[in-house]
């Protein structure tokens, strides 16, 4: 596999032909910040914090769906970065009704720690406060769409490590919503195995068990698909 | 020199902000020696009163009652700060918000809503920065009583109240 060496914050990195700036600058101790990315799924590019620059780019690239390039220059954190990663959670915030303090993952949301690593005291813009609606039809799980950020690794861990794909996304925009089988109530789901993947790989509050709504646990995922590739 | 005048609010909130104050304890009596309180739901006063220095004000802004408080806060207040989440993003507070105005008084009190009497709730909850300007903001449910501290005492001595990272944090 051919190597490559590009520049990452001032430092000279060397990455396989194929591997995402993220990978890349992880390998090397820099720490870049993500949310829908999630180590064993393919990157969705979903969420834009984790946004670099590269030289010669006119916009910001997410890291985890950009691959290195041989002499490529990166930085990882700028303050238009800083402005743009802190923009991209306060609209997040705005486009569901994120309560930390009635939600079931408080303390342990991805969101919320995002929010306070970037020094975010309030939101600048308005709430939409959509009617977003829960979906408890399933006998172990519930989804809470006024916590989803859309992040789609529910959907991503279901189709590539499950093999199930019970979850999809439908609408456009902000009126997106995750949806399951024919957007279809999750209790009448004839695809969904119950292996309850989407509910660990959830970031926020949005996917939780019904009987145990507080213990989300990370899951290996990277182990899960290689286990699962490996599988004769 | 005279003394830093302080004032507390109590707004759309369930007072859980209040109580955190309340909780610095011993913490109260050294406050109370660097300033005035001159206005507050733990103190009798009856009307805001001109020439307040500090605000801590706690809830969002729910009805026509807390918006025309909040405007008097700002014309009478130098510094205005957002004390919890309620205050600053709406919170539980506003969390009727998706389901519009008429279907909560509808859930509350069925088909016999009030018409006087109380105030009457605006269309939406809204956080206090979108109804006055506010100069510092401090996200908990509720903040606790250390960060409170933090940031009444960075103000009594003039100094910024903007809280560094580790301080900052929703819930």
């Amino acid at each position: 596999m051919p190597r490559l060496t590009l520049t990452i914050d001032g430092h000279s990195v060397s990455a396989r032909q194929g591997e995402s700036i993220l990978s890349a600058a992880r390998r090397s101790g820099i720490d870049i910040p993500t949310l829908c990315n999630l180590e064993g799924l393919i990157p969705a590019g979903a969420c834009r914090v984790c946004l670099v620059e590269v030289s010669g780019r006119p916009r910001p690239v997410p890291s985890c769906a950009t691959s290195v390039e041989q002499d490529m220059v990166v930085t990882t954190d700028s303050e238009r970065l800083a402005a743009a990663r802190r923009m991209t959670v306060e609209l997040l915030l705005a486009e569901r009704n994120h309560s930390c303090a009635v939600c079931v993952m408080n303390r342990h949301c991805r969101l919320q720690d995002l929010a306070a690593r970037f020094g975010i005291d309030h939101v600048r813009f308005s709430f939409i406060s959509p009617l977003a609606g829960v979906d408890v039809s399933h006998e172990r799980f519930g989804i809470d769409h006024n916590r989803c950020i859309l992040c789609r690794r529910c959907v991503r861990v279901c189709d590539e490590i499950e093999g199930a794909h019970t979850w999809d996304v439908g609408g456009r925009g902000a009126a997106s919503r995750i949806i399951c089988d024919l957007a279809q109530p999750w209790g009448t789901s004839t695809t969904c195995t119950g292996c309850g993947k989407c509910v660990q790989a959830c970031p926020t509050g949005a996917l939780f068990e019904k009987d145990a709504p507080a213990t989300k646990r990370a899951v290996d995922l990277q182990g899960l698909s290689e286990w699962r590739r490996n599988r004769k | 020199m005279t003394r830093p005048r302080l004032a507390t609010v109590w707004l759309a909130g369930c007072s859980g902000c209040h109580m955190s104050l309340l909780n610095l304890h011993g913490g109260l009596l050294e406050l109370l020696q660097e300033c005035d309180l001159v206005y507050s739901p733990l103190a009798d006063v009856k009307e805001y009163p001109d020439r307040v220095d500090i605000a801590l004000v706690e809830g969002a802004v729910s009805n026509e009652e807390n918006r025309e408080m909040a405007w008097i806060i700002r014309r009478r207040t130098a510094c205005v700060v957002s004390l919890g989440d309620c205050a600053v993003n709406g919170n539980v507070s506003a969390l009727r918000n998706p389901m519009g105005r008429a279907a909560t008084l509808g859930r509350v009190y069925g088909e016999t809503a009030p018409e006087e009497a109380v105030p009457r709730l605006l269309p939406r909850t809204l956080p206090l920065h979108e109804v006055i300007g506010v100069d510092a903001f401090l996200p908990g449910c509720p903040p606790d009583p250390e960060r409170i501290w933090w940031v009444l005492a960075r103000l009594l001595r003039g100094q910024p109240a903007d809280l560094p990272p580790e301080m900052v944090r929703f819930g």
